[in-house]
């Protein structure tokens, strides 16, 4: 008899990998702006102050490159600090000790030296707000060398990357898009790890991949309901690293179905969807029966009126009609 | 008073820093043309002073102009002058170089050209030794130039809020603390400040500023805020002001004032010509050789033989970097990650 999941949010799935990781290694420690008693602006951080307390859960001023730089040292340093940056349009304020010094710190020294350490942040557009809090900039670190980058699409996920991120030796970025941390799905109970650079297969299909990110994955379920409806059998991939990218299960599975479309929620031009386009082109070029297509925002900082926010994210309808225009 | 075993350790790293700076232009003049190299001749009583009041579990920040620092800590110089040449066996595989050097097991945390970059690494250091809570601080280096980028003040703000054992070492090294850009030389540092120890000074961080060619006066105020630090008065600010080495320049240093003469310790009367105010004013190394030389505390003799043992130590890293291969291209692509 098979015994039934319990059900819990993605939210709740994060906060459960941290803590357990953080009851098992006294050498982690959590820092940002309002994840102390006040538990984060979306209380993605609720439970962690009450048990761990202020040594561990840290409260920081409006100082995002201070308090980064505070997380790569102590990495450094030997601990495994997670850092929250609030959005990821904050990114801009932490690139040079990102790119220069967290990235690098490792190679640059010959290998002594190590810098493992969490940044965690949420990307995603939704509940209005705004231009400056609503944008997925994770294409910005993927570009440079000695970052890793996970973005989990369901609860099991979620804690499963969140774990394996902590326990990594290099500084992995957490994406989180905000507008999931309500989806509720089944998580396993106790350790749970998914190794960062291997995709996973949400649905198995035969005549289109979908490659899709974070929470673009369920615009592509929803997209292969539709399609299936049509008689097209839909692939879902969900690579739930962008960095390391887990090229072997992509170019195998658009090498069984012969069509692809990226779906990304950043902005399409010069994404992370041209870079899995390209890699996916370029593997199974042999096998394609139309070219590789992507779907991402467009290219428009996020305006912040509710219709003009909604035009931002890729939709299931969009995915359909490119499905459709390969078969011409 | 610095005890004389203590005092001579520091007089010996200092001569060893000289020496190792000397060998380092040479080099660039005959051996290795391109890249870039900051000398730290002229600032060795700061760094060889505080190296000597570290513990072992002290962390270190440092800058491009990081090679005395290494040096006082006890780093051996052949793999140093190896990584400063590119070598496959330098402490960094030639992939940090001369503004890039670091020495895990001694102590550094990282070594980082972004000017300001170190002040905000420290406070992380600083984070992790209050965590264990072990009595050790970090020790976080940076010129002038550090202060004029915006993390230095969230990170010492961070630092004076969580009271982190941080020393904040500002080497300045230029003419004139304010003046912008001094005559005939690179830029100096340009803060509207009336000092630099202001701007720490207003988050409620301890300052001092500190004459930075005097191992007395650097002894003196390091020594009692590192025991500050030490038993929870924290962070603190040392400005470190010295005179700018008339032969420094970013890209070519040049050894205006020649090979160091240590007959100026006991001989100052000869010193002629262009140079000889820096020399008898503000060069740390013959400042303190003749220190210690009137007290009594070295012989012209024992000085001698200090100096042919440096000279025989820097001489091996030279053969040691020079016989040491370059690394190969397809070296550099391993270990992007750990």
């Amino acid at each position: 008899m098979q015994q039934t999941e319990r059900q819990i949010s993605l939210k709740a799935a994060v906060i459960e990998a941290i803590a357990e990781e953080f009851r098992r290694d006294p050498e982690t420690f959590y820092i940002g702006e309002d994840v102390g008693v006040a538990e984060g602006i979306f209380k993605q951080t609720q439970g962690l102050h009450a048990e761990f307390g202020d040594r561990r859960v840290i409260d920081t001023p409006i100082s995002e490159a201070g308090m980064f730089g505070l997380t790569v040292g102590a990495a450094v340093a030997g601990m495994r600090p997670i850092v929250e940056i609030m959005f990821s349009d904050f990114l801009t304020l932490v690139m040079d000790q990102l790119v220069n010094h967290a990235a690098k710190i490792h190679y640059l020294s010959g290998g002594g030296f190590r810098v493992p350490l969490v940044l965690r942040t949420a990307i995603g557009v939704g509940g209005v707000l705004g231009s400056t809090h609503s944008q997925t900039l994770y294409a910005w670190p993927a570009h440079v060398p000695g970052l890793k980058l996970a973005a989990p699409s369901t609860p099991a996920d979620a804690k499963g990357l969140m774990t394996a991120a902590i326990r990594d030796d290099n500084p992995v970025l957490y994406f989180e898009d905000r507008m999931t941390y309500n989806l509720k799905g089944p998580v396993p109970e106790g350790e749970h790890i998914v190794e960062l650079g291997v995709a996973d297969i949400k649905r198995k299909g035969s005549d289109v991949t979908l490659i899709a990110f974070s929470r673009m994955v369920h615009v592509a379920l929803e997209a292969a309901d539709a399609l299936a409806a049509k008689g097209i059998s839909a692939e879902v991939v969900d690579p739930r690293s962008i960095v390391p990218l887990d090229t072997e299960t992509l170019i195998d599975s658009v090498a069984r179905t012969g069509r692809a479309v990226v779906i990304d929620g950043g902005h399409e031009l010069y994404g992370i969807g041209a870079e899995v386009a390209a890699t996916v082109a370029e593997g199974a070029f042999d096998y394609l029966d139309a070219p590789v297509m992507r779907i991402g925002a467009p290219h428009n900082p996020v305006p912040c009126s509710k219709p003009l926010e909604a035009m931002m994210v890729p939709s299931a309808d969009q995915v359909v009609a490119k499905v459709e225009r390969m078969y011409g | 008073m610095i005890d004389s075993v203590q005092a001579l350790a520091i007089f010996e790293s200092m001569l060893l820093i000289r020496r190792f700076e000397e060998t380092v232009i040479d080099l660039w003049a005959t051996v290795e043309t391109e890249s870039h190299r900051h000398v730290y001749i002229g600032q060795e009583a700061v760094g060889a002073t505080i190296m000597e009041l570290l513990r072992e579990d002290d962390l270190i920040l440092t800058t491009h102009r990081n090679h005395g620092h290494v040096l006082a800590r006890g780093a051996d110089p052949g793999r140093a002058l190896a990584e400063i040449l590119g070598r496959a066996n330098g402490f960094n595989k030639g992939r940090g170089g001369s503004a890039g050097l670091t020495v895990r097991e001694a102590g550094f945390l990282a070594t980082t050209g972004q000017v300001g970059g170190g002040i905000g690494l420290g406070i992380g250091a600083a984070q992790a030794q209050k965590i264990r809570g072990r009595g050790g601080i970090c020790v976080t280096f940076f010129g002038d130039g550090g202060l004029e980028e915006g993390i230095g003040f969230e990170a010492m703000n961070i630092a004076a809020l969580y009271r982190l054992p941080v020393l904040l070492v500002c080497e300045n090294n230029s003419v004139g603390v304010t003046t912008g850009r001094a005559q005939n030389e690179w830029s100096s540092s340009s803060m509207a400040a009336e000092t630099l120890g202001d701007i720490p000074r207003a988050l409620g961080i301890a300052t001092e500023v500190v004459a930075g060619e005097s191992v007395t006066d650097v002894h003196e105020a390091a020594s009692r805020l590192i025991g500050d630090l030490r038993e929870g008065r924290a962070p603190a600010f040392i400005e470190m002001r010295t005179r700018r080495w008339p032969g420094s320049r970013s890209f070519n240093p040049q050894l205006v004032t020649g090979v160091t003469n240590l007959d100026d310790i006991w001989e100052p009367v000869s010193v002629t010509g262009e140079y000889s105010d820096w020399i008898n004013r503000y060069d740390p190394v013959i400042g303190y050789g003749r220190d210690l030389f009137r007290q009594g505390r070295v012989s012209r003799s024992e000085i001698v033989a200090m100096n042919e043992r440096v000279g025989r130590t820097v001489e091996a890293a030279r053969e040691f970097a020079l016989a040491s291969p370059l690394p190969s291209a397809e070296s550099g692509l391993a270990g992007t990650f750990a």
